[in-house]
Order: structure tokens, then C-alpha cells, then sequence
């Protein structure tokens, strides 16, 4: 199996604090796999190494088989990453369906005129379809969820990372949402996802990543992971 | 099945009225008095230096305070044009859009490290700049300003075949000639940015200027499309501040470059009008000339019933009157929003 995204020994500090320290996983296609770890253990710092938003001090990005290490935000967007943001980012003063043909037009670098039909497909599975035409400013807490999932969709992204997305919904919500990212998933469209919200990552991804003071310490089966020791005393805060 | 488009009723009544009343301004000159010629001109000038800043500010989100550096230095290219080198003014108007031009690339490399308030400050200090750099040109009169040559505005192109055909003398062929010119750029301006919103840059631009970052994540060039539409409107208030110094023939630094008649009453006009729709600054160069007509006279206390007319917009109807007619009636004569309209196959014949 290839893999879509490989670290090798990445860092990064801020100052004299390292966010993200000697890190390396590899997440093969297709595959869903989610991060977890307390408030402050770097994950979002990972998200923003991997679009290339912040550069790694030291250590090695692969995409798709190609060193992106150095390689520039929006190009690697246009190779297929899409993220969606913690707190929604939309284009409030567009459309919901024009929100989309942005994303679709400029993260595949096609014309409006070739993205439409997939723009309307995504809309159709992120249920956003009866609010095609709403200013996104005007869009409720869920809509505005899904509306970030379909932006990041909408690039054509070979690899999805979403940030958070189910934080702050109601159960019947969150439901609904972890629904449509199954759906997703299904389609073959590979996922790293971190999320406060367990059972709701649990029940997609098949591999488990756990970040505690910038540090992997520990990645694989979501069962055993949660499972072991070591994780259950720095991420559940348990006594052993 | 479905469908995209931006077109409404509206905006093929729109699209209808706007052509006939092209026609009607082109023929105008042949019946209409010469005060009505410079009436319009002075309208038709504003509303072009007006849509270029709501094209800047209300569709890019950069509030430029310094758009009164490129019609002066424009007005003062065109000035080099015919008095140095010997140029006909209205060849020379080119001049403008060009210095405006080279200007705005200095101009645009500082102040977007600015952001907000910041970019607004920067762009009225290097205005200033300008000016004081200008005002050391001694040959087109420094400080105290210098005027066009008499050789030059008595033989200028089409001028002679226009006081023929029309009846008229010189002066009065000057300012239908004029007129013309200042048709031909509001209508090319409006056209040009109707296209551009329309255009898969305006998708890019509506999104840097709702969420810089969010636009940047989903790959669009947000540095880039600032750029493009920041230069391209800085020529075009160049072009139009050299063709307002053909028509005046009288130049001088303060003038040319004051931020009372080149920024603050074109932000006037489109705060008034509506900011972020093209429909904003011709309802607002409207009220503006109707209120200047009217009330001129009065000196500050005109100034000073400006400003609190403008602060009264912003705080109870911060879109402008074509925002509260839009709200009312849902009314768009040029829409840009892209519609999708499902059709339902039973529904189908």
C-alpha cells in the first residue's frame, strides 16, 4: 500500500518550547486515522506542518511519494491536501454553493463552468443542497461544520484533515456529521482527523495517534491504545 | 439536474436601460446646454474614481485613503506629457494611467505589510509624499501649480471637428470632448469590474477579503489578487485624474492631490450609496451632486453636513441607500451572485 503522507523526525519549537518534537508516522490511502492528546500537545501545530503553514525546523515531509518539506502552502493544497479549520472559516459574504466553486476552482485549478456538477455533488452529501444559495454568514453552528467539511472536500484533496470538527454539537449533531465523514471516508478519501469528541472518532477511524507534549507516544489500533497505561494516565489524567 | 446563473429579471431590464442610456449620454452633446456637459462630466469623473474605490475597498476589503496620489500624479504625467514633451493632451491622458501605474507598485509593496486602519494611514502618508515630491518639480511650476499652454488645449484632437459638426465654439467643443472621454472610462470602468466579479477572480477576491486565511486553504493566491485588482484600479483613477486636468487646463499640487475632493467625497459617495455594489456609488454620486448643487454655497457648514449625513449612514444603514432598497425589494440590477437553480426531472416535459 502506498502511503499518502510520511514524517520522519520532524520538530518544531516556538521559542524555547518544542510543539513538535522527533514526531514520524506514515498514514497509508485510504486510511482514517485519528489524533488525539491533552489541550497544548501540538496537534494543530502538526495540521499546520503538514499544509505548510508553519515550516518544520528539522525533519522530512512526504506527499504523495514528493518532498513538500519547503514546499509552499497553496501548492501543496493544489497536490490535494484540504483541511477544515477548528473554528469555521467560511466566506460569509458568499453563497454556500459559491463558498464551494472558490474551493473547487482554485484548489484544482480548473474554471468554475468544469466544478460545478462536483460542487452540487458534495453539497447533496454534506446535506447542504436546500441551503445552496444562503449567504454562509447567516448558517447555524452544524451548517457551518459541514460547511467547512465541504469546502475541504470541495479542493479534491487526496488527503483530508479535520480540525476539531465535531466539537461543540449537540449528540444529534455530531451524529449526523460523523455520518457524513463516514460516507466520505468510504469513498476511498484518506483522513487524519483530531478530535476531543472520542466516541464520534472512534467510530471512523481504524488507527489512533496520541500526542503529549509534542511527542508520539503511541499509534496504532484505536482499541489497544486506549487501552494501554501509558495513555490512559496522560490523556484520561487517570491514576494507574 | 441543474443549473448556474447570476441573471435575474432586474438585470436584463437592467443590462436594457443601462445600453439606452449609453446611446442617450453619446447623443446628449447635440441638444443639451453646456452646463448639463459639465455637469455630467464632473458626475460621470466622480462616479469612475468612486467605483474604483469601492472596487478596492467594498469588493477587496483594502480602504484606501490614498487614491488622490494616482489623480495627481496622473494629472501631473499628463502635464509632463504635453508640456515637456510636446504631447497632444488627450494622447497624454495615457500618461496618467501609466505614472499611476508605476506609482501604485512602490505603493502596494509597503502598504500591504499594513493591515486595516494600518493600510488606511499608510496609504494617505504616502500620498502626501507624493505630493511634496511633486511640488519640488519646478518646471510644471512646483509649489504654486502651472497651467496648460494655450498651443497646447487650442488644437487638441477632434476638437475642431466637433465644434463643427455640434456648432460651437472652442471651449464648449473642449467640454463635449471631455464629456465623451469621461463616458467612454465610467462606462469601460463599470464594465470591467461587472466582468471581473463575475470572473473566477472575483470568487478569489470576495474570499480574501472575507477570511484572508480560509481563502489561502483552499488555495487561492490571496497576495496575488490583491495585487492585480490594486494596480489595475490605480491606473484607471490615474487615467481619470489626467482627463479631470484636460477639462480644468490648471494644475497645482494641492489640488491635484487633495484628499478632501479625491478620497474623502469618494468615500462619501460610496458610503452613501452602498458599499461592495456596483449599484452603490450611481446612487451615491447622485445624492452627492445633488447635495453639492444645492448646498455648496455654504462653505464649511456644506462640509460639515457631509460628514454628519455620512456618520448617520454608517451608524443606521451601514450598506448605503442601495443597501435599504435592496433589503426592501431584494432588488440587484447588476447581480454577481451565482445562483444554483435545481430542476426536477418529473418536472420536465
Amino acid at each position: 500500500m502506498t502511503d499518502v503522507l510520511t514524517l520522519s523526525h520532524v520538530s518544531k519549537s516556538f521559542g524555547a518550547l518544542k510543539v513538535t518534537d522527533d514526531v514520524s508516522f506514515a498514514v497509508p490511502k485510504g486510511q482514517a486515522l485519528g489524533i488525539i492528546g491533552p489541550n497544548g500537545a501540538g496537534k494543530s501545530t502538526l495540521f499546520n506542518l503538514v499544509t505548510g503553514n508553519f515550516l518544520p525546523d528539522a525533519g522530512q515531509i512526504t506527499l504523495l511519494g514528493r518532498d513538500v518539506t519547503r514546499t509552499p502552502a497553496m501548492e501543496r493544497v493544489r497536490m490535494g491536501v484540504g483541511r477544515s479549520f477548528q473554528i469555521p472559516q467560511p466566506f460569509e459574504g458568499l453563497t454556500v454553493f459559491e463558498n464551494l466553486l472558490t474551493a473547487a476552482a482554485y484548489g484544482q485549478g480548473k474554471r468554475e463552468a468544469e466544478v460545478q456538477d462536483a460542487c452540487v455533488a458534495i453539497l447533496k452529501d454534506t446535506e447542504l443542497l436546500a441551503k445552496a444559495n444562503q449567504l454562509a454568514g447567516t448558517l447555524s453552528l452544524l451548517d457551518r461544520k459541514r460547511l467547512e467539511l465541504a469546502r475541504a472536500m470541495a479542493t479534491g484533496p487526496e488527503l483530508l484533515l479535520l480540525d476539531e470538527i465535531a466539537g461543540g454539537l449537540t449528540e444529534g449533531e455530531c451524529q449526523a456529521l460523523v455520518a457524513t465523514i463516514r460516507g466520505l471516508h468510504a469513498q476511498g478519501v484518506t483522513i487524519i482527523w483530531i478530535e476531543h469528541v472520542l466516541h464520534a472518532l472512534t467510530s471512523v477511524v481504524e488507527r489512533l495517534l496520541v500526542l503529549d507534549f509534542g511527542r508520539v507516544i503511541g499509534i496504532g489500533d484505536p482499541d489497544q491504545i486506549m487501552a494501554s497505561k501509558e495513555v490512559r494516565e496522560i490523556y484520561l489524567g487517570m491514576e494507574v | 439536474m441543474h443549473q448556474v446563473t447570476t441573471r435575474t429579471r432586474a438585470s436584463t431590464i437592467a443590462g436594457i436601460a443601462a445600453l439606452a442610456l449609453i446611446a442617450v449620454g453619446l447623443i446628449l452633446p447635440a441638444f443639451a446646454p453646456r452646463s448639463l456637459i459639465q455637469d455630467l462630466f464632473f458626475i460621470l469623473t466622480m462616479l469612475t474614481l468612486a467605483q474604483l474605490w469601492n472596487l478596492i475597498a467594498g469588493f477587496g476589503g483594502m480602504v484606501s485613503v490614498g487614491q488622490q496620489a494616482f489623480v495627481g500624479i496622473g494629472a501631473y504625467a499628463m502635464f509632463a506629457g504635453v508640456i515637456l514633451m510636446g504631447w497632444d493632451p488627450v494622447p497624454a491622458i495615457l500618461l496618467g494611467g501609466l505614472a499611476a501605474f508605476l506609482l501604485a507598485i512602490p505603493m502596494a509593496f509597503f502598504a500591504f505589510r499594513l493591515a486595516g486602519a494600518y493600510f488606511a494611514i499608510g496609504t494617505w502618508v504616502i500620498a502626501e509624499v507624493t505630493r511634496l515630491v511633486i511640488a519640488q518639480w519646478k518646471t510644471l511650476g512646483g509649489g504654486t501649480g502651472t497651467s496648460l499652454p494655450r498651443e497646447a488645449t487650442s488644437d487638441i484632437i477632434g476638437v475642431e471637428t466637433i465644434a463643427n459638426l455640434f456648432g460651437l465654439r472652442d471651449a464648449a467643443a473642449r467640454d463635449v470632448l471631455a464629456y465623451w472621454l469621461a463616458l467612454g472610462l465610467a462606462v469601460a470602468t463599470m464594465a470591467a469590474i461587472y466582468a471581473l466579479l463575475r470572473s473566477r477572480t472575483g470568487l478569489a477576491l470576495a474570499a480574501v477579503r472575507d477570511n484572508d486565511n480560509a481563502a489561502r486553504s483552499v488555495g487561492v493566491d490571496a497576495r496575488r489578487v490583491k495585487w492585480i485588482v490594486f494596480l489595475a484600479a490605480a491606473t484607471m483613477t490615474g487615467l481619470v485624474g489626467a482627463l479631470i486636468y484636460v477639462q480644468t487646463a490648471r494644475i497645482s499640487p494641492d489640488a491635484a492631490f487633495s484628499v478632501t475632493n479625491w478620497t474623502a467625497y469618494v468615500i462619501f459617495i460610496a458610503v452613501i450609496g452602498g458599499i461592495g455594489r456596483l449599484e452603490g456609488p450611481i446612487l451615491g454620486v447622485l445624492v452627492f451632486w445633488g447635495l453639492q448643487t444645492a448646498f455648496a454655497d455654504y462653505g464649511s457648514w456644506y462640509l460639515l453636513a457631509l460628514g454628519v449625513l455620512a456618520i448617520a449612514t454608517m451608524l443606521f444603514a451601514p450598506r448605503g441607500l442601495w443597501g435599504l432598497i435592496h433589503d426592501r425589494t431584494g432588488l440587484s440590477l447588476f447581480p454577481v451572485q451565482r445562483r444554483l437553480i435545481l430542476i426536477d426531472e418529473r418536472s420536465k416535459p
